[in-house]
């Protein structure tokens, strides 16, 4: 005899009874019906639609095979929309990174102090990460603002600028303004990884170092990064994941512009979809998106995956 | 105070430098929410010498915003719900049931997770006018349920299956089935964790955006941070009346992840770093 | 009340054998304990008898029912698991009226006649204050009991228990010992007991079945076990402190053991001329005296490496020293009155009846029984 039958449905004096792998399958069932109508159902659509042209406008709906993509390599649109989704990425998620460990290393001296100053921590830094995005966006253009922005007060009163700076209306700082935005809002995420990341490494291992000689940099460089590289990897695969595929953020705050000096991937891709009605090009445009994003994460993964191998 | 301060001077220190990270563009949203409009194209004074409270009066009883602000209630609860009830379903499968091709489950959940939302939206448009949602709630919650189960089905099968095995087992041998086990002794027992699951998702779709802005058309189905982000400004942004609509649309978040943010932070760790 | 007949019955994950074919009866109101190492496949069988997992082949038949595909709710068995699992948000009442709460409407218990159920059971084992207490409030003993309660309350065809003491102090196990056989006698329910403690299994079984890698490797009453173990495992396994297993030559009437001559037993089986054996010796069977200087036969002497003193007896271990080959250690009783210190010298002698003899390659008995 092999495995038993995958649903056995008894019938024992009228009742049916189910076996448990029955009952899996009828427990799984609701998640899968919803997620393949709604999740699965539309990524193979848009996959699809990304080998056909389609412009509803003209009417032309058309199979045109890997034309959409060949056609992403001679867009120069394209390519700089991939520039600058990587530059922001880049930028974004390493300051995030290190502005994350360097709270959550300040935090973790205050579990140490007591007086609940990590739970007012906790407090402080969860706000950011709980606005919506759309309302941090919002927050931020106003002290972008170049006439009454605080941001402009704030930097003429201490003497660093003279003029005013068009922080969103110029090309050249629009996309950086936008990085700090980003910054601001997920920091805390990185943070409150990083912290509870912080609270596993037993402290006998510091007391063990300090007792063979280490001083605070190695103590940092020898014990804490390797123990939580594991919850790096996490922030930068989170974090990357989520920066690739900025919009909200970048849409509100400058809707591409000015010029398309802030248009991401995602913003070229929902004005093609939403603006010019190219469904097709869109799409592909769309797919292009997961895999670069896929890539990075695969690269962060075998780029890491010895120090995590080593300190698991 | 004095020796309040000595002794808790590097809290002090690290709590100000943390805190004006995380809540200066916060206040100063809030001041300007309370600055008479003449006031807000002046700078200097930083602290306002007049406040008003003429911008709240503005989006609470004269613009659409409360209707938003309800959408987005019905919106967030209704994803909760249905993301917690057929997620805990299904995690449950996964966690204690002997179930074939687990590992797809959850590599299906991943690349849902993963793939940019703009890539769907055409088509899941398309879907919801078909199935005729088209600018409906049920629409959006629907779309926000679905989306957020991979992270309801990920917290929750951790979740489950911290709590020994053997209490599922003892329901199985004291005769109960599946179903019965998991109503009687699993859900009980996983209360706080359905708790966070269902704070990620709520905080989740309140904040949403994409799905929303695509979704919805008019006034009537519109959630709170597609009017924040389309905020009518005929000739110039209504910079006072924009604060307050962002403080407001904020406020229930903001309410939650400051009331739980224990069981916040315990989910958003979860599984990250221990395992 | 049943007879449990295991058939042929296997486990495989994959590749991995986790329980071999394994056939087995266990008689009706028997008391059968299941012993042996850690990951020896008893608390897999134990899941397989009561249904929480499937086998990959093989039947289990309930007084000749076959119940292999039955759910553990239709085969009316009762488990105590090792941790209890008490549900923690259950009273101690609630607990113990679980089972018969989750029968189907059609068959369940009026509340009243539950509620009665619950105060018989927990009068019976003393549990009756503690009601309205959720188990966090009870002590390792307490909580044992409601787990013992739970299981008994809907009188179960079999009883089935795992490792149900090893969480205790050693004290109370010894209590609870006896408390289980007392609830066996008057319930005379046929009980499957699974333990990893030879001791438990000795004190416990009407029979035992010793088990090692999946595989049966003696089944019989504690004390023809004890008497005549089957193979090289089992003798080092039941008995404590563990038999005295040597490498020994046999030369026509005497078996030489290192630096030590004993003589052959007389119902020792014919075996050829200069065969290798291996000789077991239990540590009460060995008598450690002072040495006398005399060099007697069957006598060799040593040096005292440790001692234990174990209520009247003192187990004493002994470094035999071997002109020839390397030192080996052998663990005896200490003569009536005779208290030897670490590093004594000491003269070793056996009581010759009870050697056994073991066949070095396959670790099976040698001899009549």
């Amino acid at each position: 005899m092999t495995e038993r039958s995958l649903a056995e449905i008894k019938k024992q004096n009228g009742t049916i009874h189910l076996s448990e792998r029955a009952w899996g399958y009828l427990f799984a069932g609701p998640a899968f019906i919803l997620v393949g109508l709604i999740a699965l159902a539309p990524i193979t659509a848009a996959l699809w639609l990304s080998l056909r042209q389609q412009l509803p406008i003209f009417g032309i709906d058309a199979f045109v095979g890997f034309q959409n993509y060949l056609q992403l390599f001679e867009d120069d649109r394209f390519w700089a929309a991939c520039r600058t989704t990587l530059y922001f990425t880049v930028l974004s998620v390493s300051a995030e990174l290190l502005l994350g460990f360097g709270f959550a290393l300040l935090l973790s001296r205050l579990s140490d102090g007591g007086g609940g100053g990590l739970r007012w921590a906790h407090v402080m830094i969860i706000l950011p990460w709980a606005i919506p995005t759309v309302v941090s966006a919002q927050i931020w253009a106003w002290l972008y603002q170049p006439d009454y922005g605080l941001l402009n007060y704030l930097l003429y009163a201490a003497g660093i600028t003279e003029g005013r700076i068009d922080w969103l209306g110029d090309p050249d700082w629009a996309i950086h303004a936008a990085v700090v935005m980003d910054v601001w809002k997920t920091t805390p995420f990185a943070a409150l990884l990083l912290l509870a990341g912080l609270k596993t490494v037993p402290q006998e291992l510091y007391a063990a170092a300090r007792v063979d000689g280490a001083g605070t940099w190695e103590q940092f460089r020898r014990i804490t990064l390797p123990l939580l590289m594991p919850v790096v990897l996490i922030v930068l695969v989170f974090r990357t994941m989520d920066a690739v595929r900025v919009f909200d953020a970048v849409f509100v705050l400058t809707g591409g512009g000015p010029g398309n000096s802030t248009e991401t991937l995602s913003i070229y891709a929902y004005k093609t979809l939403f603006q010019t009605l190219q469904f097709g090009y869109g799409s592909a445009l769309a797919t292009a998106m997961f895999v670069l994003a896929a890539l990075l994460s695969l690269l962060y993964v075998l780029l890491l995956r010895r120090h995590v191998q080593e300190s698991a | 105070m004095m020796m309040w301060f000595r002794t808790h001077g590097l809290t002090a220190c690290v709590l100000l430098l943390v805190g004006l990270f995380c809540l200066g563009p916060v206040l100063w949203q809030a001041v300007t929410s309370l600055k008479p409009d003449q006031d807000l194209v002046r700078l200097p004074p930083l602290i306002p010498e007049r406040v008003t409270g003429v911008h709240y009066d503005r989006v609470l009883l004269q613009s659409s915003l409360p209707r938003s602000l309800a959408n987005s209630v019905v919106v967030a609860a209704s994803a909760t719900v249905t993301a917690i009830v057929v997620g805990s379903f299904c995690a449950f499968a996964l966690a204690r049931l002997p179930i074939a091709g687990k590992s797809v489950i959850l590599g299906v959940a991943l690349v849902t997770s993963m793939f940019p939302p703009i890539a769907v939206i055409s088509p899941l448009y398309l879907l919801m006018r078909e199935l005729g949602l088209r600018d409906t709630l049920v629409a959006v919650g629907l779309t926000h349920a679905v989306y957020s189960l991979p992270l309801a089905v990920w917290l929750l099968t951790s979740f489950f299956q911290q709590l020994p095995k053997e209490l599922y087992q003892a329901a199985r041998i004291d005769g109960c089935t599946p179903l019965q086990a998991l109503l009687t002794i699993i859900l009980p027992l996983a209360r706080p964790g359905l708790a966070v699951a269902a704070l990620l998702v709520f905080i989740y779709s309140w904040n949403e955006f994409m799905f929303a802005l695509t979704l919805t058309a008019s006034d009537t189905t519109r959630t709170a941070p597609v009017a924040v982000a389309l905020f009518p400004g005929l000739y110039e942004i209504p910079w006072g009346d924009l604060a307050a609509a962002s403080l407001v649309v904020t406020l229930p978040v903001a309410g939650l992840a400051l009331a739980f943010q224990r069981h916040i932070i315990a989910g958003l760790t979860a599984g990250s770093v221990k395992g | 009340m049943a007879e449990v007949r295991i058939e042929q019955l296997e486990k495989r994950i994959g590749p991995k054998t986790i329980l071999p074919p394994l056939t087995l009866t266990v008689h009706d109101g028997e008391f059968f304990v299941l012993v042996g190492p850690s990951g020896c496949g008893k608390s897999t069988l134990l899941s397989l008898l009561a249904g929480l997992d499937q086998p990959t082949a093989g039947r289990i038949l309930f007084d000749g029912n076959d119940v292999t595909d039955l759910e553990p709710r239709e085969r009316d068995v009762a488990l105590v698991f090792q941790s209890y699992a008490l549900y923690p948000h259950m009273t101690v009442r609630e607990n113990m009226a679980f089972p018969l709460s989750v029968v189907p409407r059609a068959k369940r218990l009026e509340r009243p006649r539950i509620e009665e159920e619950v105060q018989r059971v927990a009068g019976f084992l003393g549990l009756s204050a503690l009601l309205d207490r959720r188990p966090r409030e009870l002590s390792g003993g307490q909580r044992q009991r409601v787990a013992l309660g739970r299981a008994l309350i809907r009188k179960p065809r079999l009883f089935l228990l795992d490792e149900p003491l090893s969480n205790l102090d050693a004290q109370l196990r010894a209590s609870m010992r006896a408390e289980l056989l007392r609830l066996h006698k008057e319930l005379k329910v046929t009980t499957i007991y699974v333990t990893h403690d030879q001791t438990e299994a000795m004190t416990l079984g009407d029979r035992l079945a010793a088990l090692n890698q999946g595989r049966v490797q003696q089944i019989g009453r504690p004390h023809d076990i004890y008497a005549a173990p089957a193979n090289l495992f089992v003798a080092g396994f039941m008995g404590y402190p563990p038999m005295n297993l040597l490498s020994a030559r046999l030369k026509n009437d005497s078996i030489q053991a290192g630096p030590w001559h004993l003589t052959k037993p007389p119902e020792a089986p014919t075996v050829s001329q200069e065969q290798t054996v291996t000789v077991g010796l239990r540590p009460e069977d060995v008598v450690v005296g002072p040495a006398n200087g005399l060099d007697d036969e069957g006598v060799v002497c040593g040096i005292v490496r440790l001692t234990e003193p174990s209520g009247p007896t003192l187990w004493v271990t002994v470094e035999l020293n071997d002109l020839n080959s390397e030192a080996f250690t052998i663990i005896g009783t200490a003569q009536a009155g005779f208290v030897p210190k670490i590093e004594d010298r000491v003269e070793v002698s056996a009581l010759q009846a009870t050697l056994h003899l073991f066949d070095p390659m396959t670790g099976l008995r040698l001899g009549a029984s």
